[in-house]
């Protein structure tokens, strides 16, 4: 099932910096890291050590000021068709249905609107919302509105999934929930998936690969693998184990 | 006599509840209970005004009685007289409300989206705004003449302005989360404007429309006070003169129908175009 369908990242001596107040802040510091085809990479790390600017430089919507990202060979130079990215927020627009919503990726992109929306409905049913695919999003609750911007992401069918703190906002049994939909939507769909966290239980869950970035300037970022059958089970030794180690990286444990 | 009736349908609706129509009852009286306390205010106003004029507590020459108004406003429309006051007015206000719409609009949302040209304009516009259209009406007039023309244009200049600068928020105010979102799915700016901008804007624009229709009644009203020989403003004014007071409250009326006419069917349209964010939808 898992065929070599792209989605490969190739990141090399990636720097990015802002300036605050006058002062230069670096935040990524020649990183350097692949990320399989296929994968599910989960990126922990202090607040400021700059796991979303990694995200959104993968993404295309920050430029790096050195170093660089190809894909499956080709270098990154702002947004393109193989990515789709969920974002904290739904962001769905207020005046479209679900379909609409979901279709908007695929119509953007020049679908004919009759295909975008067959498509579309499909995802709607996957994430389990097909007797709401009429209804606006203001009648949506924060948990179905991520769902939806999950379904439109997956509409387009990307080869990379990014995925910045989806499940930030959502109440502890939705974000349960959800993690599982993730997964389960990950297995099924063949896609790499790249997920900015601040909830390592959630790494665990979901991870391959969890990077970890450093806060302070000289440190390294770790990557750790997790090896664990899946479905995972929370409760399971090793699975607390693995929280433990992560734990430790940050220092709390 | 509106209002006894209702109060009377309230009152058999509470009393004779349990009989075979109760449920029919029932909704009657509240029915009725819902319009009394959405219109109850209003229709004790109209009664009290009605009472006060016909018992002589207030002088019924200066404040003639609703039922005299009716009258005039009854003569004034089937007998014609006021048809074409209303239809010059109607034109007047349209055309400037018209030409204002398809100035400011495009322009608001144009401003809107480039910064620059908004920095640019914004002193003007604040300075134009803040000077009231009806001291340049006299300005106008030199300009333009005592026609048709400075009648328009100075509805129009007062019009521009609700309307400009609530396209122009509108635009602004689109969340710029939603503009990401676009662009990540690979949105050229075209699109962006066509499918996140614009529809995010509808809300305010109807907001300036609104505003800008009440404006043009009332700068409609104003220059038809100064040198017009037609239209609602001049009959106010004209039946003023010659002491005809019922005939002057009836064309207050026509113009207070006018005013809520010209906001209902926006509300509609509103509605029709915005579904998204009925609560009802």
């Amino acid at each position: 099932m898992a065929t070599a369908r792209g989605g490969e990242v190739t990141i090399r001596d990636l720097s990015k910096s802002f300036s605050l107040g006058g002062r230069k802040l670096a935040v990524l510091r020649s990183l350097n890291l692949d990320i399989r085809s296929g994968e599910c990479l989960v990126i922990v790390g202090a607040s400021g050590s700059g796991k979303t600017t990694l995200l959104r430089i993968l993404a295309g919507l920050e430029r790096p000021d050195g170093g660089g990202v190809a894909i499956d060979g080709r270098d990154v130079d702002g947004v393109g068709e193989e990515r789709a990215v969920i974002f904290q927020e739904p962001r769905l627009l207020p005046w479209l249905t679900l379909l609409g919503n979901v279709a908007f990726g695929l119509e953007v992109r020049g679908v004919a609107k009759q295909q975008a929306e067959e498509r579309a409905r499909f995802h709607i049913a996957l994430v389990g919302l097909a007797e709401f695919t009429d209804a606006y999003p203001r009648q949506l609750s924060g948990g179905m509105a991520q769902r939806v911007g999950i379904a439109r992401a997956l509409t387009v069918q990307p080869e990379i999934l990014l995925l910045d703190e989806p499940l930030g906002a959502l109440d502890a049994m939705t974000k349960i929930s959800m993690q599982e939909e993730l997964a389960r939507i990950w297995s099924e769909e063949n896609v790499t998936m790249v997920m900015v966290t601040h909830d390592l239980e959630e790494a665990i869950y979901l991870a391959d690969r969890v990077l970890i970035l450093p806060k302070e300037k000289g440190g390294a970022a770790r990557l750790i693998d997790v090896d664990l059958p899946r479905p995972r089970d929370r409760s399971e030794s090793r699975f607390v184990r693995y929280r433990e180690e992560l734990l430790r990286e940050f220092g709390l444990h | 006599m509106t209002l006894q009736h209702i109060e009377r349908t309230a009152g058999i609706g509470r009393r004779e509840g349990y009989g075979l129509s109760a449920d029919f009852l029932r909704l009657a009286g509240r029915t009725s209970t819902r319009i009394l306390s959405r219109y109850g205010v209003l229709l004790g106003f109209l009664a009290l005004w009605q009472v006060a004029a016909s018992s002589g507590w207030v002088n019924a020459a200066v404040l003639p009685p609703i039922d005299a108004i009716v009258a005039a406003l009854w003569k004034g429309l089937a007998g014609g007289s006021l048809l074409g006051d209303i239809a010059i007015s109607l034109q007047r206000a349209g055309l400037a409300f018209a030409a204002a719409v398809i100035v400011a609009i495009p322009l608001g949302l144009v401003m809107g989206q480039a910064r620059a040209v908004e920095a640019a304009l914004d002193p003007i516009l604040q300075l134009f705004r803040q000077t009231s259209a009806l001291a340049l009406y006299p300005v106008f007039i030199l300009l333009l003449g005592l026609g048709e023309a400075s009648k328009v244009f100075v509805i129009f200049w007062a019009t521009l302005f609700p309307l400009l600068l609530n396209t122009i928020s509108g635009v602004k105010e689109v969340d710029p989360k939603l503009l990401e979102m676009a662009r990540v799915y690979g949105a050229g700016q075209l699109t962006i404007f066509r499918r996140v901008v614009l529809p995010g804007a509808v809300p305010s624009i109807f907001v300036g429309l609104r505003l800008g229709a009440t404006t043009a009644l009332l700068l409609l009203i104003a220059s038809e006070m100064i040198g017009a020989n037609k239209g609602i403003g001049f009959q106010v004014m004209n039946a003023q003169y010659n002491f005809q007071i019922p005939l002057m409250f009836a064309a207050i009326v026509i113009l207070a129908a006018l005013g809520l006419i010209a906001n209902q069917a926006l509300v509609i349209l509103q509605w029709r175009l915005c579904r998204w964010s009925n609560p009802a939808a």
